[in-house]
Formats: structure tokens, C-alpha cells, sequence
């Protein structure tokens, strides 16, 4: 259905309710924290109103550096993981009968209910060498000692990815459950195998969707501050550690907003850079 | 035997018999139309040949093979849906030669099957198109040419014209038939347009409960229709009560029919009689007397509604033979015994 573009004054008032919203919650805060990022650390109050770029020559440090690329790293690489298997979970899914697919969606937004803290306190205890799952692993006669799994890269992957992973599925879930399936069943009827009537068929056909929610849930690893020091070594935290760190306990307000500036900048380049490569390719 | 057996086939979805028990010889190189109002097992039918539902019970046969457990992509089979479920991140090229590039087939060869293709189906010159910018009748044929491309054994069209509007249907029908002739490919097509089944089919298999109803060619089915419901599907029909008393008389609403051949030892029956074989005479001289409720004049047709007995009966005739009548007017209708088919009600 085409609507109408607005066209009176009239026709726009409904945005202006969620435009105060956003205006007063978002574009306020963050022209502050732009404001700060400039301004001159003070080390016995707070922060002293200046023009300086102090803050951001700090940055451009090897170790800073480092801290970027890893958070960069670690949220393409939770952002990927959790693709890869909500994706086919989610097909899946959608080919089970209604009662079924209720259940289990039910079952993941009781998992978006638990708080980070949790999430991670939970990890922590199953990948513990006294409480964690290798005592069962023990138990049925495959390792010989339980170990500890944490803190490693690897435990902070598995709890952003189990924290990732219900929004991504939620995500998906709309553009799978819409999908005609006789797209699948015409490519098997040509010759390709349910396997790869899915990888030549269905995922490229929802390509888009696939961008999308990389590119959703690539935003929403990198804000995440607590899972990486509950589970992981100083050298797993990502830049969101340091700006918490910074801003909270080193009082050092300025060099917090400027980091955080400079993450918000990166992600949105990053974020741009996708959607112009994917218009690109569907240009072609 | 070559070609497509269908032996007892039967798909139960829990205690639902959406296919029950049905068996059907669909010899090489024929034109199959499965006909029946929605609900009646012709998709499911057709999804058990392709592979894409699995029978509960029975065998198909193709070409003395066995292939009821065998999965679709083994099969040697094109469909076409009613979705026509073109790849919509595909161009027009890349969506016929779809079933090549799976196979592995030279980029060459697979360009050379798209032109020819393409030429078959009238679209030279597209084939790098997006498939989304096509227009319905386009995307029609082109999801015919992918379903050729690999010349397979059989072609399955699940209700393919349904999404055309009434004129571009009647074309392709005409289309679908002439290349179906041209490659001498066993094909089955699902439909519920009676004209559809008429204008394109060898054999029309009639479909109701999940049952074979009557598997004939066309115009046997018109001409003889097995039972009422075939005769009311198919066409448009009068159906009538006949009597028959114990020396072999017959009566339709209380008028004798004399030379009508009821089967013997029944006593009631229900005759199907073709509105263009009723005629309209004066008073008297029919067979029944009747009044005229309503006269359509189509100007190709004339349709005239008689009420006679508390039956309408039906009688279409060309304006060469205008019958002259009015609304109101008292008329006499000829039921010509050789028209009149007996039927199970």
C-alpha cells in the first residue's frame, strides 16, 4: 500500500512526541558529552570548561589502540557467532508447529528478563573448576580433573553470545516466519538438497535481514562492560571497561567522553560502511 | 510401463485422509489436469509426485522406477508453484539456470540453455534482468522455463495461472498446452478452473474427498459425467429427479420420458442434461410444461430459466436460434432422451 507523503504541519504532529523524547534523552546528552570531551580535566574537582584536545591525543596510544581493535573484534566476532546459530535455530524453528514455536519464544524472552549481573554470575559458576560443567564431564568419564574455563576469551564469548542471542533469534524470527517456503521446496525440486537449497536459497534471499541484525547485535556487544571483566583476564575488557573505569573510579570525565565519542564514531563508520557495501552489491 | 503409475496412494494427516486410497495411470508424453474444489487432495497429490509430502501409504512409479521414498532433489521432475516461488535475489538468468548450476553445468553451456530457454518462452534478451521487475504474465513463463531447464521426466504445475487476470489466463493456457506438445513432456497440472482442465488436458482427473471421482478426457467428462457432483463441477448443468415405475417407465417431474434407459431395479435416479441440449417448444409439445422466470441475453448466449415441476431447468441457445420467448410466458421443454445422462446423486 502507498501512503500519502505528509505534507501539512498537521500531518508531522505525531512525531513529535518521540523527536521531544530522543531530543531531551539523547541529543542533549550526547552534545554534552561531546562538550566534555573537549574540556580540561581537573584534578581537584571535576572538569574546568576549555577547548583543548588533550583528551584525544591520549587516545591515539598503542595500548588505547589495542583496547579498540579488541572491542571491535570481540563484538564482530559475537555478532557473527550469534548469526550463525540463531539463524538456522530460528529457520528451524519456524517449521515446527505454531504450540511449539510459542513455547520456545516464550522460553527466550524469559532469558532477555535476567539482568547482565546474572547472566554472568551464572557463567562464571558453570565454567568454575569446583561447581562448573566439566565435574560432569568427570563424572561420565571424559576428562580426568575438573578445570576452570575462565577466566579465557572463550568464556567471555560464550556469555555475550548467550546474552545476544534471544534478540537476535527475535529479530530474525519476522523475516523467516514470512519467507515463502515454496522458495526452498522450488530449489529442491531442482536438484538442490535441503542443505543447500538453505545456504543458496534461503540466506541469500534474506540477506538484508542477515546485515541488519549483524549490524544490531555488533552495537550491542560493544556496549557491553560487565560480562568481559566477570569473565574474562584485563586483557579481554573492551573500551566500554575503560570508559566505566575512567569516567567512575578515575574521575577523569573528559578522557571517558572522548573515548566514548570516539566509539560512537567508529561504530557509525562501521556501521555506514556495511550498508553502503550491501547497497552496492544490490545495485549489481 | 512408462510414464507415471500411482498406485493406492494414500496421505493421512492424523486422522484426516487428505488423499485416500487413489490409483492413476498417467501415460508418457500426456497432459494430466487434477480438478476439484479446494480441500479435495489435488495439491497434496501433486506434492506426494514431487517428493514434498510423503504418502502414508502406496507407491508411485516413474518409468518402471520406484521413487516413492526417493527425496525430491533426486527426482527428475519440474514444478512450477502457485507462488511460482521465483529466487527473488536471482536475475531472470541465474533463476532459469538455477538447476545447471547446481549440477555443476559449464558456465557456457548453462548461458546457451538460458537463450534457448528465453526464445522458447518469448523473453529473449532478459535474461539479466531482476526477476522483481518483471510483470505477472513474465514471471509466469519464466518460472515455467526454469522448471524445463533440465528437460525433466515429468512437469508439475501446482495451480500455475491462478495469480494472472481472466484474458492472459486463457492465453497461456492455450501456450501451456502448445509447448507441452512441442516437448512431448508428461506433465500434470492442479487446477479448479473447469475451463482451465477443458482447454489444456488429455485426461481430466476430478477429485472430491480426497477420492478419484471420474478420470476421463475432457469431453467424455462433460458428455458423461460419472456422478452429480462431476456433472454440476464441470460446466454447468441440469440436474432432475427421474422415477422409474415397475414396467420400466421413466418420468422426469412427473412427465414420462419414455425412451429413457434407467439402470434396472432402480426406482428414483437423478439424470444430468446439458442446458444446450434443452429445448424450448410451445405448450404441449415438450415434454414438460414449464413458465419462464428469467431470460439472460449474453448476445453470444442466450440463457432462459423455466420453472417446471418446482425445478429451474436451465436452457442455453445462440441468437441464430432465438428462441422467442418472454418472462412469464408458459413454454413446453424437450429433455431428448439421447442427452440425458443417468447419474449417481
Amino acid at each position: 500500500m502507498r501512503r500519502e507523503p505528509p505534507k501539512t504541519a498537521a500531518d508531522y504532529a505525531p512525531l513529535a512526541f518521540p523527536a521531544l523524547m530522543l531530543i531531551v534523552f539523547f541529543v542533549v546528552p550526547f552534545s554534552i558529552m561531546i562538550a566534555v570531551s573537549f574540556f580540561k580535566r581537573d584534578p581537584a574537582g571535576f572538569y574546568k570548561p576549555a577547548f583543548v584536545f588533550d583528551n584525544y591525543a591520549r587516545f591515539l596510544s598503542a595500548f588505547f589502540g589495542e583496547v579498540l581493535g579488541f572491542s571491535l573484534m570481540l563484538a564482530v566476532t559475537v555478532a557473527a557467532c550469534c548469526i550463525v546459530i540463531a539463524f538456522p535455530f530460528t529457520y528451524l524453528l519456524t517449521r515446527r508447529p505454531r504450540r511449539v514455536q510459542t513455547l520456545w519464544l516464550v522460553g527466550l524472552l524469559s532469558v532477555l528478563s535476567l539482568s547482565e549481573v546474572i547472566i554472568g554470575f551464572a557463567w562464571s559458576t558453570l565454567l568454575s573448576r569446583t561447581a562448573g560443567i566439566t565435574n560432569l564431564l568427570v563424572a561420565i568419564g571424559l576428562m580426568d580433573q575438573p578445570v576452570a574455563l575462565l577466566p579465557t576469551f572463550g568464556a567471555v564469548l560464550t556469555g555475550m553470545v548467550y546474552q545476544a542471542l534471544p534478540y537476535t533469534i527475535l529479530v530474525l524470527y519476522p523475516a523467516l516466519v514470512r519467507l515463502d517456503p515454496t522458495l526452498t521446496e522450488a530449489a529442491r525440486t531442482l536438484g538442490a538438497s535441503p542443505v543447500r537449497a538453505f545456504f543458496n536459497v534461503t540466506v541469500p534471499a534474506l540477506r538484508n535481514t542477515i546485515v541488519a541484525t549483524l549490524i544490531m547485535v555488533f552495537v550491542f556487544a560493544l556496549g557491553s562492560y560487565l560480562l568481559p571483566q566477570i569473565l574474562g583476564r584485563p586483557r579481554h575488557w573492551t573500551l566500554s571497561v575503560l570508559i566505566t573505569d575512567q569516567a567512575i573510579y578515575q574521575s577523569n570525565m573528559p578522557f571517558a567522553a572522548a573515548m566514548a565519542v570516539f566509539l560512537v564514531l567508529i561504530s557509525l563508520s562501521l556501521v555506514g560502511l556495511t550498508l553502503l557495501v550491501g547497497r552496492r552489491e544490490n545495485a549489481a | 510401463m512408462s510414464g507415471l503409475s500411482i498406485n493406492a496412494i494414500t496421505k493421512r494427516f492424523g486422522d484426516f485422509a487428505a488423499v485416500d486410497d487413489v490409483t492413476l495411470a498417467v501415460p508418457h508424453g500426456s497432459f494430466v489436469c487434477l480438478l476439484g474444489p479446494s480441500g479435495c487432495g489435488k495439491t497434496t497429490l501433486l506434492r506426494m509426485i514431487a517428493g514434498l509430502e510423503e504418502p502414508s501409504a502406496g507407491a508411485i512409479v516413474l518409468d518402471g522406477e520406484d521413487i516413492t521414498t526417493l527425496p525430491t532433489h533426486k527426482r527428475s521432475l519440474g514444478m512450477v508453484f502457485q507462488s511460482l516461488a521465483l529466487f527473488p535475489h536471482l536475475t531472470v538468468g541465474d533463476n532459469i539456470a538455477y538447476a545447471l548450476r547446481i549440477r555443476g553445468a559449464p558456465k557456457q553451456d548453462q548461458r546457451k540453455r538460458v537463450e534457448e530457454l528465453l526464445s522458447m518462452i518469448h523473453l529473449s534478451g532478459f535474461a539479466d534482468r531482476p526477476v522483481t521487475k518483471l510483470s505477472g504474465g513474465q514471471r509466469q513463463r519464466v518460472a515455467i522455463a526454469r522448471a524445463l531447464a533440465l528437460s525433466p521426466k515429468l512437469f508439475l504445475l501446482d495451480e500455475p495461472l491462478s495469480a494472472l487476470d481472466a484474458k492472459l489466463r486463457e492465453a497461456m493456457q492455450v501456450e501451456l498446452r502448445q509447448l507441452q506438445q512441442r516437448l512431448g513432456i508428461t506433465t500434470i497440472v492442479v487446477t479448479h478452473d473447469q475451463r482451465e482442465a477443458m482447454t489444456m488436458a488429455d485426461l481430466v482427473v476430478v477429485m472430491g474427498k480426497g477420492k478419484i471421482l471420474q478420470a476421463a478426457p475432457p469431453i467424455e467428462i462433460y458428455r458423461k459425467p460419472a456422478d452429480a457432483f462431476v456433472a454440476d463441477f464441470i460446466g454447468i448443468t441440469n440436474l432432475l429427479p427421474v422415477e422409474t415405475d415397475g414396467a420400466g417407465r421413466s418420468s422426469v417431474l412427473g412427465a414420462a420420458v419414455p425412451e429413457l434407459a434407467c439402470p434396472s431395479g432402480t426406482t428414483k435416479a437423478t439424470i444430468s442434461i446439458r442446458p444446450e441440449d434443452v429445448r424450448l417448444t410451445t405448450p404441449g409439445r415438450g415434454t414438460l410444461d414449464g413458465t419462464v422466470t428469467f431470460v439472460r441475453d449474453l448476445g453470444g448466449t442466450i440463457e432462459t430459466f423455466v420453472e417446471a415441476g418446482g425445478m429451474t431447468i436451465t436452457a442455453v441457445a445462440t441468437p441464430r436460434e432465438r428462441p422467442d420467448v418472454q418472462v412469464g410466458q408458459t413454454v413446453g421443454v424437450l429433455l431428448p432422451a439421447e442427452n440425458c445422462v443417468v447419474v449417481k446423486s
